[in-house]
């Protein structure tokens, strides 16, 4: 009897182990997905660097200007399980990523998967990346090449067990990372789509916007209704149209925030939005107006905090 | 003993009556900016015809509201409570805070004297005045529901 539980159990222990092993390994981009990429457009890039708030996190904290292009990280990015230090994603081929090929900056961007193979935390958010266009991260590669080479290391990440196993990441994202569209817009004016594509792809709105869950899933059933500070006090604002939320701002409002950082009542953007402000500045108003095109058209949700005391 | 109670409440009545409330006094005071902005906005975004009398009041308004900050008196250890939407890391960096302040005010006093005669000498005016908004609103200022 116990000789039969034994080998139940060890079996039970392969399997288990099996399993382990499969859910939580890196999957990578297909090869000949990405050799079918097209060639990076330097100029078209630029933009797509704004759109993905790249600065935001990866430059010094408090750059301004030309230095948001000095990209040798350093944002202390806080979150419910531990502390999360930006890397420097410069040009620098030692310190930054100057010496990786497009494959290796592909699968990072939209698999969440180091050139070594390692899985990346989702505070970088490729889980939004991986619904960008092929073409939007070639043309993203070319621009980033282009940016000054800077020295540098950021600290390591500052996570306690369990979190500190990249390796459990893998769970993370079997559970969690869903690359295709939140919502279903087929056949919606193609200004909602072109926003639809800027929300939940390159400006990973999602991120901050849609409140998580207990293991740090984004909750999808309250797309974008706000969501408790992960950084600490305070909350992340309602953008959709329901009760607390942003209902009563025109598109040409919503539009020209992005664009200024003024609210309808003139009250200035505040918190990590002045960054996302900063970097929508530098985008075309078409991509702007698209963006509160869609904001108008999706569900809307009650507030995705909880009430204040 | 009971001269230690009498005299209790007096110092209570005394301390309100001089500190009064540094929450209610600095959101008076951001009130007012939130006010000029009503004219300042739309006319550096060319929504509004330019009124040179009606840009220049509400410049002064902002220098008027930035003099009387004293960053010690409205922001005392122990005023983030309630309904306070300021960072507690107002206090952890009390210095950086004090210093971003100040900048604002020199800005706000400059600009409550410029007159600008133009939306073009408006502009030149109001980009580094408003651009201390955002800068200390980042760090300074969180969001309640």
């Amino acid at each position: 009897m116990i000789r039969k539980l034994a080998v139940a159990a060890a079996i039970l222990a392969v399997f288990g182990g099996l399993a382990f092993w499969l859910v939580t390994r890196p999957v990578v981009l297909d090869g000949a997905v990405l050799a079918s990429a097209p060639t990076g457009d330097m100029a078209r890039g630029e933009m797509v660097f704004w759109q993905g708030g790249c600065a935001s996190c990866h430059a010094a904290p408090g750059a301004k200007d030309a230095d948001r292009l000095k990209l040798g990280g350093g944002l202390k990015l806080g979150s419910p399980f531990g502390d999360f230090h930006a890397p420097n994603i410069s040009s620098d081929t030692e310190d930054g990523i100057g010496a990786w090929d497009f494959p290796a900056f592909a699968n990072a961007m939209q698999r969440g998967v180091s050139p070594e193979g390692e899985h990346y935390y989702p505070a970088f958010p490729y889980s939004s990346y991986a619904r960008m266009t092929l073409a939007d991260i070639a043309d993203l590669f070319a621009f980033m090449k282009t940016l000054p080479a800077v020295k540098g290391v950021a600290p390591d990440h500052e996570l306690p067990f369990p979190f500190n196993i990249r390796r459990t990441l893998g769970g993370w994202k079997f559970l969690f990372f869903r690359p295709e569209p939140v919502l279903a817009f087929d056949g919606a004016p193609d200004a909602v789509q072109r926003g639809q594509y800027l929300v939940e792809g390159p400006g990973h709105c999602g991120e901050c916007h849609t409140p998580r869950n207990p293991l740090g899933g984004p909750d999808l059933g309250q797309w974008l209704a706000g969501a408790p500070n992960p950084e600490g006090k305070g909350i992340i604002p309602n953008i959709t149209g329901g009760e607390g939320g942003i209902d009563a701002w025109s598109e040409g409002q919503i539009a020209s925030f992005l664009k200024d950082g003024f609210t309808p009542d003139f009250d200035s953007a505040g918190g990590t939005m002045t960054q996302v402000v900063l970097n929508w500045a530098h985008v075309g108003d078409a991509d702007r107006a698209a963006i509160a095109a869609y904001l108008k058209a999706v569900p809307k949700m009650p507030n995705g905090y909880p009430a204040a005391k | 003993m009971k001269k230690l109670l009498l005299a209790l409440p007096l110092l209570a009545l005394t301390s309100t009556a001089t500190l009064a409330d540094p929450y209610a006094d600095r959101t008076a005071i951001m009130k007012s900016f939130g006010e000029a902005m009503k004219v300042l906005v739309p006319t550096v975004k060319g929504e509004a015809a330019y009124d040179a009398a009606a840009v220049a009041a509400a410049l002064g308004k902002i220098g008027e509201g930035a003099a009387k900050i004293d960053v010690a008196a409205l922001f005392p250890a122990g005023s983030n409570t309630g309904e306070s939407i300021a960072s507690p890391k107002i206090w952890e960096n009390m210095a950086d805070f004090t210093a971003r302040m100040d900048k604002f005010k020199a800005a706000a006093a400059a600009a409550a004297t410029a007159n600008p005669a133009d939306v073009e000498a408006f502009k030149a005016t109001f980009g580094p005045l408003a651009g201390n908004c955002g800068e200390c609103h980042e760090n300074y200022r969180i969001k309640k529901g």
